[in-house]
C-alpha cells in the first residue's frame, strides 16, 4: 500500500518547510525568468509595490532602498486599517541574494531576519528560497496563523504538500 | 510549560515513518500491528513513535477491546495544517502577482556580457 506521494506537488506551485529545530519558516517558489529579473522585480519599488503587497492598490512604499546598508518601509492599508513595516537590507549581492530584516511597527520589538536566496535553474528559471526566522517558536508559529483571510479548504488532498517538509 | 502545542505537532511529524502513519490514518483507524506491517522496524519501534504522534495530540487510541484502533485526531491535525496551508497560499497567490510583473518586464541584454556602457567614460 502507498499512501503518500500519491500526487507529488508541482515544483511550480509554493512550497512551504516549518522547521522543528529552529524557529524559521522556508518557503520555496520556482519562476519562468532569469535571476536579473526576479532580483530586479525585489529591488526596483515600482515593481515590488506591484507584487509584494495583500492587494496591488493597498501597499505604498514610503522608501525602498535595497543595497548593502540601505533600509526600507511601507503601509499596508486595509479597511481603513494601517499597518506600517520596516526594515534594513543586510547584504544585498545582485541576482544572488538579499539578506533583509523585517518588522510589523505594531509590535516593534519583534524582528525576523529573512534570506533570500536567488538560485539560476538555467533556460531562464529561477528558484527562489525564502526564509524567515524568528527568535521564539511562539512568535514563528503566530506569525503562521496571523492575518491571513482567505477561505481555507478543510481537505486532506493537500496533504502531500504540507508533509512535503 | 514545555514546548508550544504547535510546535510538538511539527516535530512529531519531522519523522518520515510517523508522517506515513499520519497519511494512512488520515484514510481509517488501523490498529498498531496494522500500522507497522509495511515498515521493515519491529511493532515496538512503531508503538514508539505512535507515543511521540500521541503526546502531541494528534492521535489517540480507543479503549475499544483487545485492538485499540489509533485514531487520527483530525481537529488537531486540521488546525496546523490550516495555519500552514493559508500561509503558503498567501505566498502563492503573492508570487502569482509576481509571475505577472515578471512577464510584463522587458527582456534584458544578457546579464552577464559585458553591459554595453551606452556612453563611452
Amino acid at each position: 500500500m502507498n499512501t503518500t506521494g500519491t500526487h507529488r506537488t508541482d515544483t511550480r506551485e509554493t512550497q512551504i518547510v516549518a522547521d522543528t529545530e529552529v524557529p524559521l519558516v522556508r518557503i520555496i517558489r520556482e519562476f519562468d525568468a532569469p535571476p536579473e529579473k526576479v532580483f530586479r522585480a525585489h529591488t526596483d519599488p515600482a515593481l515590488v509595490a506591484r507584487w509584494l503587497g495583500p492587494r496591488r492598490h493597498e501597499m505604498r512604499i514610503e522608501h525602498y532602498d535595497c543595497r548593502t546598508g540601505g533600509s526600507y518601509r511601507y503601509l499596508h492599508t486595509s479597511d481603513g486599517n494601517e499597518f506600517w513595516f520596516h526594515g534594513s537590507f543586510h547584504e544585498v549581492r545582485p541576482s544572488e541574494l538579499i539578506v533583509q530584516t523585517f518588522t510589523y511597527e505594531g509590535m516593534p520589538d519583534g524582528v525576523a531576519l529573512e534570506k533570500m536566496i536567488f538560485e539560476d535553474l538555467g533556460d531562464g528559471r529561477t528558484r527562489l528560497t525564502a526564509t524567515s526566522l524568528v527568535d521564539s517558536f511562539a512568535d514563528r508559529d503566530a506569525f503562521i496563523a496571523s492575518g491571513m483571510e482567505a477561505g481555507v479548504r478543510e481537505s486532506y488532498e493537500r496533504l502531500d504538500g504540507l508533509l512535503a517538509g | 510549560m514545555a514546548i508550544d502545542p504547535l510546535s510538538r505537532v511539527f516535530s512529531a511529524l519531522a519523522d518520515p515513518i510517523r508522517r506515513d502513519m499520519v497519511a494512512r490514518l488520515a484514510v481509517a483507524d488501523a490498529t498498531v500491528n496494522e500500522l507497522a506491517e509495511p515498515y521493515d522496524v519491529t511493532v515496538q519501534a512503531v508503538s514508539k513513535h505512535l507515543k511521540v504522534l500521541q503526546d502531541a495530540g494528534l492521535v489517540s487510541r480507543s479503549r475499544e477491546a483487545q485492538r485499540r484502533p489509533v485514531h487520527l485526531e483530525a481537529e488537531v491535525f486540521d488546525l496546523m495544517t490550516k495555519w500552514l496551508e493559508r500561509y503558503r497560499r498567501q505566498a502563492e497567490d503573492r508570487y502569482r502577482r509576481l509571475d505577472d510583473v515578471l512577464r510584463s518586464m522587458p527582456d534584458d541584454a544578457e546579464p552577464t556580457s559585458p553591459s554595453q556602457t551606452g556612453e563611452s567614460s
